[in-house]
């Protein structure tokens, strides 16, 4: 199982699936991160501490323990 | 009757009230800024209206009410704003909504819109930033758009005022005309259920004000409020084995066994579709964004953090540097103002308390306005251009070791400007044990009313050339000393699992002239304005305690001894002397000597004692106090009568290092105290906030004076 924190720098992956709690799935939803959207990793914080993605043409900070929640698939 | 204009008459006339509703970034708050030409606040990170602001203008026949709710997301409660938008939304009476979009990004801002669709309210969408999805090659069709959301779709520019008068003319017409149903199209699935539903609903002749299809769909996404409103209805017992079925098939069909995430899948193809019908994007060569090369150097794994020192750094070089240049004029100016006005009034006691009492303590006020600018423009470019988000960004991990999130960065930098703003920002925090933990922190912030103590003791024991960077190094230790503080209380207070930390980062905008104008205008106002009253109050006040009760006693046993001084220097000894018995014998030195014991440790004299009393009502007040005590004791020389050097011959550098850390960690100004307690939702907060800071203060002050004296 692969998910957003093992990704690289410029890497280009689709979702497969949420596996946060009800709440945060809401969150990441409504930022258009769900089954299907593809996300670019941008960047790495200090220590891969926090990753910056692209959903769309959204920038969206996240945490490592919330990148961690999800699981993607190269493309 | 009585004839009555029926625009002027609040009962006849027409009124429209409008919500306005939208994710946060879309400009809404500056669309309403172009409506009306109100000053709002504009910011470019979430969270800049925290609570509903309304504005009221007039439009042909029609007084508007505009409510701005804070931007969300969704539909959901996942912050207080949202739930404040929320809450409006469904429990509170208005005509019509605004949806504000950002035209620039459609696909994300439908999902908002696409929700709203199902409420029974009028609705009418603005199509934001027309200019920048022009410039970005991004056509909307907003005719097309309009059909098929079945509601109209109006282009705008909240930047070059285009379309503002067809939105408003919009909304007059929404209002008037019935109200349409939506074209909301779900999956096969979805409708199919929907129908079932909404054949139920009819043949009962169920009597609801939301059309049946939305009733249906609202139950099938388990909306809480469609169900509570139903779930006492006889109709219920029936119509939930339908519901329970419809959910199966509906999970069934999108693989997953939550309605919740089914449907916002549903929304989401929704708005793809709708997005690939009525957008025409030109096709451009794949060229790097700006956004994208200014994100390359700014949040850089490595120099991110550096660069953003560096940033804080030069804010306060210039808060110190620039400011300093007019500060001689004004200090020039108050004290001819002084002599002046002094001159003209023959009564000695009114002389000396407009002249000791209010000038002087005003003008200690007023000399700090150009710092003030210099420390709020700072503040409003670093909100307005979106750099503050990638602060947050950058800062996460390290606040994170510390038990704060990334997000409470913004909360913490506003506090920098005045902790009231400070305060209220928090609410973008989720959790509520987060929240109150950044609330408790936030005073180490040193707001900009510390400011001027800070550049008068700086001023006072360094050189220029060092001031500023010693102005920086005590920003610095303060947030330094909040986080550990954060530490403590995590550890201890606020235990608990840590929040998510999922955020938007903003597009980077060139901030708006006249809107850091406007904010920057507002906050100086605001301090010139509790310059002139509170603290020229305050000033009288002080002055009156330090002159009363007359000692004639005292005054009459110093005439002689003056009028028979053997030399000029000895009667400049004599006057002071008597200056300073008078003051210690007076209400305020009574105050002061009283209190004194506890101040003794950290090396205060009773003046600063009670400067730091006097500063509990507002920071401020502890400059304009020490300029009236000083101004009527101890110097008297006339080419000496600044503050600055009154201050560096009767203060010791370890008493003045102690004293700037009492004022940077004990309780902020009473208005911030009482937002505090507001926003923590307890006055048991404000107490647990007053030992906390008064103890941490007294034992970093003791700390500060006694190594201070060993080193020096």
């Amino acid at each position: 199982m692969k998910t957003l924190l093992d990704c690289h720098k410029a890497c280009m992956v689709k979702v497969i699936k949420l596996n946060a709690k009800d709440d945060l799935k809401q969150r990441l939803i409504s930022f258009g991160i769900m089954k299907e959207s593809l996300i670019e990793v941008l960047e790495h914080a200090p220590a891969k501490s926090t990753i910056e993605i692209r959903v769309g043409k959204m920038r969206i900070a996240l945490r490592a323990q919330e990148a961690k929640l999800i699981e993607v698939e190269k493309i | 009757m009585n004839e009555i204009d029926p625009k002027a008459c609040p009962v006849v006339a027409k009124h429209i009230k409008v919500a306005l509703v939208g994710q946060p970034n879309v400009g809404k708050s500056m669309l309403i800024n172009s409506v009306s030409n109100a000053h709002l606040h504009v910011g470019n990170f979430s969270g800049v209206t925290v609570d509903k602001t309304e504005v009221l203008f007039d439009y042909k026949d029609y007084h508007f009410t505009v409510v701005d709710l804070p931007g969300t997301y969704a539909f959901t409660d996942y912050t207080i704003e949202e739930r404040v938008t929320h809450n409006y939304l469904i429990g509170q009476e208005y005509d019509l909504i605004i949806n504000v979009l950002d035209s620039t990004n459609l696909e994300k801002n439908l999902q908002l819109t696409s929700e709203l669709l199902t409420m029974n309210k009028k609705l009418i969408v603005a199509l934001n930033m027309s200019d920048e999805a022009d410039n970005e090659g991004i056509n909307i069709n907003s005719e097309y758009m309009s059909e098929l959301l079945g509601i109209r779709c109006v282009k705008v520019s909240a930047v070059t005022k285009m379309g503002i008068e067809e939105l408003i003319d919009g909304v007059i017409s929404t209002y008037e005309e019935e109200k349409t149903d939506s074209k909301l199209i779900f999956s096969e699935a979805v409708e199919e259920e929907a129908a079932k539903i909404v054949d139920y609903l009819s043949k009962h002749k169920h009597e609801a004000s939301n059309s049946y299809r939305n009733i249906a769909i609202n139950l099938l996404k388990n909306n809480k409020n469609t169900y509570a409103r139903l779930h006492d209805d006889p109709i219920w017992t029936e119509l939930q084995p339908i519901l329970i079925n419809a959910s199966k098939h509906i999970e069934l069909h999108h693989n997953s066994d939550d309605i919740k995430e089914a449907f916002a899948e549903e929304y989401a193809s929704f708005n793809r579709g709708i997005v690939a019908e009525v957008v025409e994007q030109k096709v451009q060569e794949e060229k790097v964004s700006l956004t994208d090369r200014i994100d390359g150097l700014l949040i850089h794994s490595f120099w991110g953090i550096p660069i953003f020192l560096f940033f804080m750094w030069g804010l306060f070089q210039l808060t110190f540097e620039i400011g300093a240049i007019p500060m001689d004029y004004i200090d020039m100016f108050f004290a001819w103002l002084g002599e002046t006005i002094g001159s003209t009034i023959s009564n000695e006691d009114m002389r000396s308390l407009v002249v000791d009492g209010i000038i002087a303590g005003v003008g200690a006020v007023i000399l700090f306005v150009p710092n003030i600018i210099i420390l709020f423009i700072g503040i409003a470019l670093l909100e307005s251009t979106g750099y503050m988000s990638r602060v947050a960004f950058l800062l996460d991990g390290f606040f994170h070791k510390f038990g704060l999130h990334g997000q409470s960065f913004i909360p913490l930098v506003t506090g920098f400007g005045c902790s009231i703003p400070a305060y209220m920002s928090a609410r973008i925090l989720k959790n509520d044990r987060d929240r109150l933990l950044t609330l408790f922190i936030i005073g180490f912030m040193s707001c900009g009313a510390r400011l001027p103590v800070y550049v008068l003791f700086a001023g006072a024991f360094f050189s220029p050339e060092m001031a500023g960077n010693v102005l920086f190094a005590i920003y610095i230790s303060g947030a330094m000393l909040g986080l550990l503080a954060a530490k403590l209380l995590k550890l201890t207070a606020f235990k608990g699992v840590d929040e998510p930390f999922v955020m938007e980062m903003p597009k980077y905008r060139l901030p708006s002239l006249k809107l850091v104008y406007h904010t920057v205008l507002t906050k100086t106002m605001m301090y010139l304005k509790k310059a002139g009253t509170f603290i020229a109050a305050a000033s009288m006040l002080i002055w009156f305690l330090s002159n009363y009760p007359h000692n004639t006693a005292l005054e009459e046993s110093f005439t002689s001894k003056i009028e028979n001084a053997q030399s000029e220097d000895e009667r400049v000894t004599q006057e002071n002397l008597l200056a300073e018995a008078l003051l210690e014998q007076s209400y305020l030195g009574t105050i002061g000597k009283f209190s004194e014991p506890i101040f003794t440790p950290l090396g205060f004299d009773w003046k600063m004692s009670v400067a730091l009393q006097t500063g509990l009502a507002a920071k401020e007040v502890v400059v304009s106090t020490l300029g009236v005590l000083y101004a009527l004791g101890g110097d008297v020389d006339e080419e000496n009568k600044s503050l600055v050097n009154a201050i560096s011959k009767n203060i010791s550098f370890a008493s003045a290092v102690a004293f700037i850390v009492v004022i940077m960690i004990y309780l902020p100004c009473l208005a911030a105290s009482i937002v505090f307690t507001r926003e923590a939702g307890h006055i048991k907060y404000f107490f647990y906030l007053f030992m906390f800071t008064s103890i941490t203060a007294y034992i970093m002050a003791f700390l500060a004076y006694n190594i201070t004296k060993m080193i020096v």
